[in-house]
């Protein structure tokens, strides 16, 4: 038992575009002691089943498929002979940062990390959300489950389908099912509008003639061993099956896209303190847990539609990191966790919730989403009673990520300042 | 003359401008609802000339890791050809190894336009 542990200077958990962002941007700062841990057999996370173009516009000017924009990624990781622990799965993350995996290769370990990045990503609303009576069949999918099932293993869940949630996973789903040889019947959404990009409404709906179905929702699903027929309601403003209404849908597939929840079994275990809205850590303006040294990124944190945010988020999280494992003395502090930033009239949550401007960069990125459909409203920023930003949006929508932009110095000349307000307003 | 009017949504940012464009005799004659000229642009060739890249997956025969390997038109392809390019990838079968890039089926369904690997194999 007099074995030294294992140890390294950045920890980073999961190896999806988050982690390798975060890796490339920790060994940037100066810090080339990184370890990537992931537990799949390859890097890439999520975007190696998202065959389909759209990503990397931002970034790259050109629009990439999934795997083509983390085979960027993962070259460059490469290039820097950062080391990665693939078919690795972190199993527990302790408070004092000492990190328990679980591999074929080498069974249980244990390793020290100076500063640990948390970028495990998001997993699916499980299908208890679908509140139908009744059996539960085969046939029923969740849209990534599909996913994987169609662009990785070949196989084709079914032929007749119909799309529960209009997310853009299950827009993706309807497009790719169509050019399968499946027929899509119909995606029904229960909001009055699409949570998913309008881009993807364009060219995985209308561009097949599948219908979206707004305000509307699944009732019930038929069939004992295999689903037979769905049968969808129109729902009032209360979300409210209006009776009626119900029409009855034969079909032997039923895909649900209801939403992404971050994937933090982990960051709980390890008593980092979530935000009971976005279900991801919640951060100060370094990207910190509320657990010194632990940082967080990408869709772990909060869920992004665009891989070119999760990148820049990610690559500062890395640097945050790499800083911290190398100022050891400035380490475990009891973290001071500055400003609180407060998300309030329409405006859902905040990243960071927290900005302490005396550790801030000169200039902060504060994302967030907005609560509802918003046309001609401004996006308000007030330092305590005096608003110092306001700014029209003709469109804001749930779909999109907004964010605004924090300068150090205006914090810095307002000493005592006790809140950062973001808001939506009418004028 | 014959007029058509079509309903469309611009997809270039996230404003989604809803827009109408008006055809006389299949010339467009106006694009309003536009915010920006490229809806203006937009709803010109998307209903003159819509084109999409098609994304999708074939086999691969010889990799040690995948069964399936995902690739896209290299270039846009005229929307009406979609069907076609999937049929014509239907016969294909890729042999590994391949690097992101390499062809897999040189002008697909005639439409002049290389089909690529995008995942390596
Ligand atoms: C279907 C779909 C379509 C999308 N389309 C687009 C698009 O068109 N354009 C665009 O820009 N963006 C798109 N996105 C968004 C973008 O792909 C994601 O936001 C991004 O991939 C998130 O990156 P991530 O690294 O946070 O998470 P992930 O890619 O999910 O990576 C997380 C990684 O962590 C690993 N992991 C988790 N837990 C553990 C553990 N305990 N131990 C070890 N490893 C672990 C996982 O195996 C995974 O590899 C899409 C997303 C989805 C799901
Ligand atoms: S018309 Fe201009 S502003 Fe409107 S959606 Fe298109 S690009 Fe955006």
């Amino acid at each position: 038992m007099s074995k030294v542990m294992e140890h390294h200077g950045v920890v980073i958990v999961g190896g999806g575009p988050a982690g390798l962002a975060a890796a490339i941007a920790a060994y940037e700062a100066g810090q080339h002691d990184v370890l990537v841990l992931e537990r799949d057999v390859q890097l890439g996370g999520i975007l190696n089943q998202c065959i389909h173009n759209g990503f990397g516009l931002h970034t790259f000017k050109e629009e990439l498929t999934g795997p083509e924009y983390a085979a960027r990624f993962i070259q460059k990781a490469q290039e820097l002979d950062i080391a990665c622990r693939l078919g690795t799965m972190v199993l527990d993350i302790s408070p004092e940062r000492v990190v328990t995996t679980v591999s074929a290769a080498d069974g249980i370990r244990t390793i020290a990390a100076d500063a640990v990045v948390l970028a495990m990503g998001c997993r699916e609303r499980p299908r208890g959300a679908l509140a139908t009576p009744g059996y539960r069949p085969a046939g029923v999918y969740s849209a990534g489950t599909a996913q994987r099932l169609v662009n990785i293993e070949g196989q084709m869940p079914g032929r007749e389908v119909v799309i529960l949630g209009s997310g853009d996973i299950g827009l993706i789903m309807a497009r790719r099912m169509t050019l399968e040889g499946a027929h899509v019947v119909c995606v029904a959404e229960v909001m009055p509008y699409s949570g998913g990009l309008k881009r993807n409404i364009v060219q995985c709906l209308d561009d097949f003639g599948i219908p979206l179905l707004l305000s509307h929702t699944v009732v019930d699903v038929e069939g004992k061993d295999r689903v037979e027929a769905v049968s969808i309601a129109e729902v009032d403003e209360r979300m409210r099956p209006i009776p009626g209404t119900e029409v009855r849908y034969p079909c032997d597939t039923l895909m649900l896209s209801v939403g992404l929840l971050p994937e933090n079994e982990l960051s709980r275990a390890a008593g980092v303190e979530l935000s009971p809205v976005t279900r991801g850590p919640i951060v100060d303006q370094s990207l910190q847990t509320s657990i010194p040294g632990v940082f967080a990124c990408g869709n772990v944190l909060h869920v992004h539609d665009l891989v070119d945010f999760v990148s820049q988020e990610a690559a500062e999280a890395g640097a945050q990191a790499a800083h911290f494992s190398m100022a050891k003395d400035a380490q475990d502090g009891a973290a001071e966790r500055g400003v609180p930033v407060v998300a309030t009239d329409g405006v859902r949550y905040t990243v960071p919730s927290f900005v302490d401007p005396q550790k801030m960069a000169d200039k902060l990125t504060v994302r967030f989403r907005v609560a509802n459909e918003y046309c001609d409203r401004y996006v308000s920023v007030y330092y305590d009673d005096e608003r110092v930003q306001h700014r029209k949006k003709r469109v804001m929508a749930p779909g999109e990520m907004e964010q605004v932009v924090l300068k150090r110095e205006d914090l810095l000349a307002r000493e005592g300042l006790a809140q950062i307000t973001v808001k939506l307003e009418e004028e | 003359m014959a007029t058509e009017i079509r309903e469309l949504i611009c997809i270039n940012c996230p404003m989604g401008c809803p827009l109408t464009v008006t055809l006389e005799d299949g010339e467009v004659v106006s694009v309003t609802g536009n915010t920006c000229p490229r809806g203006d642009a937009y709803g010109r060739k998307e209903v003159t000339n819509p084109r999409r890249i098609v994304t999708t997956t074939v086999p691969v025969v010889g990799s040690k890791t995948e069964h399936m390997v995902s690739v896209k038109t290299k270039t846009d392809i005229p929307k009406d050809k979609i069907f076609d390019v999937v049929f014509a990838l239907k016969e294909v079968k890729a042999q590994a190894p391949l690097e992101i890039g390499d062809v897999v089926l040189a002008n697909v369904a005639g439409t002049g336009v290389d089909v690529i690997a995008t995942k390596r194999a």
